[in-house]
């Protein structure tokens, strides 16, 4: 591969890699904390503000570092994409233009009342500010995820005479239905993470033996919540945006499963080492002619493998997608698994004092992200070799004119400065968890 | 259309300027303003609640040209390469600055933050000033209308130029100087005491080194790009331009005289508004001058904006999103108004 057009996907696989650590926890938390600042007004209890506050630290915390990482993915689409974004800037230009006209704004502007204003707003105005930053963060993750979808799936555009393509319907890509359930599928994922980090800290809670009373809520909404969306996650959304892959991208689909061979009745592949040397599964555990069903809901069907097309339209790194595929699709079951058992312990009234389910719930916090990355890895990587489906090439779409050198310079200098961004992140939220929910405003100046 | 949407984004970047301008000048004064460190507290928290919805400006400014012009956004965002990627280093640590400081109780830890806060604002104001140079001077623009330029050569303006030359150099100091006065009177305004003394006298020591620079770089302007004064002279309009700078400049003067702090920032918003629309001005409808062939390589509104479709559909939503972010800003804003006070909730 050019080393260039290697340099540059490095460069943006990886800071949006570690970006998103961060929105996925703020879009899941946001939602969480409006139920708890809801029932603090229901339930006129100080002890739900005093929680709500807890996490509206964390929250400031990881929002300062989406920002700040975040500024960085803007600027990419001009500095290390720019034939791309000379390409497809006159249609993906409309949403991203969006999302700082309608969702940044409405964040920004909120979480400043939200973070600071609590003593200046009275109680209900202070329950709108934490909506309305809830809504800011949502729409924010719509647009970037409209934004994606139209390269997974180009719809509403025009081809124009300078070889570039430009938005015919507004409407269309907008109402893209790959966007909607790309969006359900992301949006439950954030939520998951969101439920399980709050849950996890109450467990550390009740482990440690301090703040029982924050404890149980955190352990409580994390738990429900984190049921709720866990099998969201799988059905309805993961189900859908399955089929929109297999009905507008099948290689991807069979590049995900490590299906090589066109066949009726096809195995769904549990474990296994996909062997491209042999084109074929090595050491597989499967369910036979389940992909079948889980694809076109017959035991029969025909699902077409990676033969049915030629080899440069195949996702150029077949083995990686088909491990984060199932890494991703592995945990979403995990996390079923465990929020099913936390929950069934929840309704007898155990979970608190069982302490072997409470260490799980506090060694599962890594998982989410992981999760959520390995599944940003299979839309990315499954959209190879192309940038925007059927339209444009990746290699196509890096800046010619930056060097391989230059390229690796900013990325070595983004790996050192979110190196440290990272360790001072996890100082401060350590610090946060130690002080714990009864902390008056540590946060401020 | 595409005047229009030119427009748009020169309001919006001068929106950005005005607004982010006065949280990084605070932040170059930061540590010759504030003695104590209740000052510098002080200090921090008037800008706390919002130099973070100011830095979205930048973002969204961003967004709107991209999507109104996205071959400038592509030419200019690859052609500046490594400022850009300066740019964004430079604003996580000043990010980081900010917010960490708070939770730093040793105070070699506190000084550590205050210094990275300070001298990130400050580079941040000589780089967008010298980025605006660089647009102004124009730069080595390729047929297909891409370019990448070096981060100097030999500090000559002319066909080999770097990012840095003796012209961008002189216009990035233009910019920390003003950004200097224009945050020092947003201190004076939020505060009282010393600090309010303090900071009013530093924006009065820059107020000569700003009118002296404001005219060596009008001056130089001319001189390096001299097709800047063919849209004043075909439209006398123009020229009013060059008089509100020097009205607010001399506005500037009087005010922070009689005291009259909020006066004088207003002032010195309109003399940045003033500076910013000159250059859109000057430059209409260019948008980067090509220094190699300027009649046919010159970027300008026409052969970079997106589709006609496209542009129509956004002034709709565009228009309905300004509203709502002018009503939010105005609600953050009057929330936080007045002196602050170091009692109380955080900031």
């Amino acid at each position: 591969m050019d080393s260039a057009l290697l340099v540059h996907r490095i460069h943006f696989a990886f800071t949006v890699t570690f970006h998103y650590l961060f929105p996925q926890l703020t879009m899941g938390l946001a939602p969480l904390i409006v139920v708890l600042k809801t029932l603090a007004l229901r339930r006129n209890d100080e002890t739900y503000n005093q929680a709500a506050r807890f996490w509206v630290r964390i929250f400031g915390i990881n929002f300062v570092l989406g920002v700040v990482t975040g500024i960085p993915m803007e600027f990419q689409f001009g500095t290390n994409w720019s034939h791309f974004s000379r390409f497809a800037g006159g249609v993906i230009g409309q949403t991203l233009a969006m999302e700082g006209m309608f969702a940044f704004f409405l964040e920004s502007a909120f979480l400043g009342l939200f973070l600071y204003g609590e003593k200046r707003l009275s109680a209900r105005a202070h329950w709108w500010s934490a909506v309305a930053v809830f809504l800011g963060s949502w729409l924010s993750g719509f647009f970037i995820i409209a934004t994606d979808a139209w390269m997974q799936h180009p719809v509403g555009y025009a081809n124009t005479a300078d070889g570039s393509v430009q938005l015919s319907s507004f409407w269309e890509l907008v109402l893209n239905p790959w966007a909607w359930w790309q969006y359900a599928h992301n949006m439950s994922g954030a939520v998951i993470t969101g439920a399980f980090v709050m849950a996890s800290v109450g467990a550390f809670y009740l482990l440690w033996g301090k703040f029982q009373k924050h404890a149980r809520i955190f352990v409580r909404v994390g738990v429900i919540a984190g049921l709720i969306f866990s099998v969201l996650q799988l059905f309805p959304t993961g189900d859908g945006q399955g089929r929109m892959i297999a009905e507008n991208q099948p290689v991807t689909l069979a590049a995900m499963e490590a299906l090589f061979v066109t066949q009726p009745g096809a195995p769904l592949v549990i474990l296994g080492q996909p062997n491209l040397d042999e084109r074929k599964i090595d050491n597989p555990i499967e369910v036979p002619e389940a992909l079948s069903f889980l694809t076109y809901r017959a035991w029969k069907a025909n699902v077409q493998g990676l033969d049915a097309f030629p080899q440069n339209l195949w996702p150029d790194n077949v083995a990686l997608l088909y491990y984060s595929y199932h890494i991703m699709v592995g945990l979403g079951t995990i996390f079923i698994a465990i929020m099913l058992v936390a929950a069934f312990l929840l309704w007898r009234g155990k979970l608190f004092s069982a302490r072997w389910m409470l260490w799980i719930l506090v060694l599962a916090l890594p998982f989410p992200y992981i999760a959520n990355t390995a599944g940003w890895i299979t839309a990315e990587l499954g959209r190879q070799p192309w940038l925007v489906y059927g339209l444009m090439r990746t290699a196509a779409g890096y800046s010619k004119l930056v060097s391989a050198g230059n390229g690796m310079f900013t990325l070595l200098g983004f790996m050192g400065m979110y190196m440290v961004l990272g360790i001072l992140f996890l100082f401060l939220v350590r610090r946060e968890i130690e002080q714990g929910p009864e902390a008056e405003v540590s946060t401020g100046h | 259309m595409e005047t229009l949407w030119f427009m748009i984004v020169a309001v919006m970047v001068a929106a950005y300027v005005v607004l982010d301008g006065f949280d990084l000048g605070a932040g170059a004064i930061y540590l010759s303003a504030g003695k104590t460190t209740d000052e510098r507290r002080k200090i921090l928290r008037a800008i706390g609640p919002v130099w973070d919805g100011n830095e979205v400006w930048l973002l969204a400014a961003g967004g709107t040209l991209y999507f109104a012009f996205p071959l400038l956004y592509a030419s200019s965002f690859s052609g500046f390469y490594l400022p850009l990627m300066m740019v964004l280093w430079l604003l996580m640590l000043r990010g980081i600055g900010i917010e960490l400081r708070a939770h730093m109780e040793n105070p070699v830890w506190v000084g550590f933050f205050d210094l990275i806060f300070c001298v990130s604002s400050a580079l941040l104001a000589i780089f967008f000033g010298a980025a605006l140079g660089n647009v102004v001077r124009g730069v080595p623009l390729g047929a297909d209308g891409y370019f990448f330029e070096p981060l100097w050569t030999n500090f000559r303006v002319g066909a080999d130029t770097g990012i840095l030359d003796w012209y961008t150099v002189l216009t990035g100091v233009v910019a920390l100087v003003t950004l200097t006065a224009h945050g020092s009177l947003y201190i004076a305004v939020k505060t009282d005491g010393d600090l309010n003394r303090r900071t009013r006298n530093i924006a009065m020591w820059a107020w000569p080194l700003q009118l002296i620079l404001t005219i060596v770089a009008l001056i130089a302007t001319c001189y390096v790009q001299p097709s800047v004064l063919d849209n004043y002279k075909q439209h006398a309009i123009g020229y009013l331009i060059p008089v509100l700078v020097f009205g607010s400049l001399g506005t500037m003067i009087y005010a922070i005289r009689k005291q009259k702090d909020k006066l004088a920032f207003v002032a010195s918003a309109l003399y940045i508004v003033g500076m910013l629309v000159g250059a859109a001005f000057a430059l209409y409808p260019v948008v980067l001058p090509a220094s190699t062939d300027p009649a046919h390589r010159s970027l300008t509104i026409y052969n970079t904006a997106a589709g006609r479709h496209g542009l129509t559909v956004g002034l709709t939503w565009w228009a309905f999103g300004m509203i709502l972010a002018l009503g939010y800003f105005t609600l953050l804003y009057r929330m936080f108004r007045g002196k602050v006070r170091l009692e109380g909730e955080g900031y």
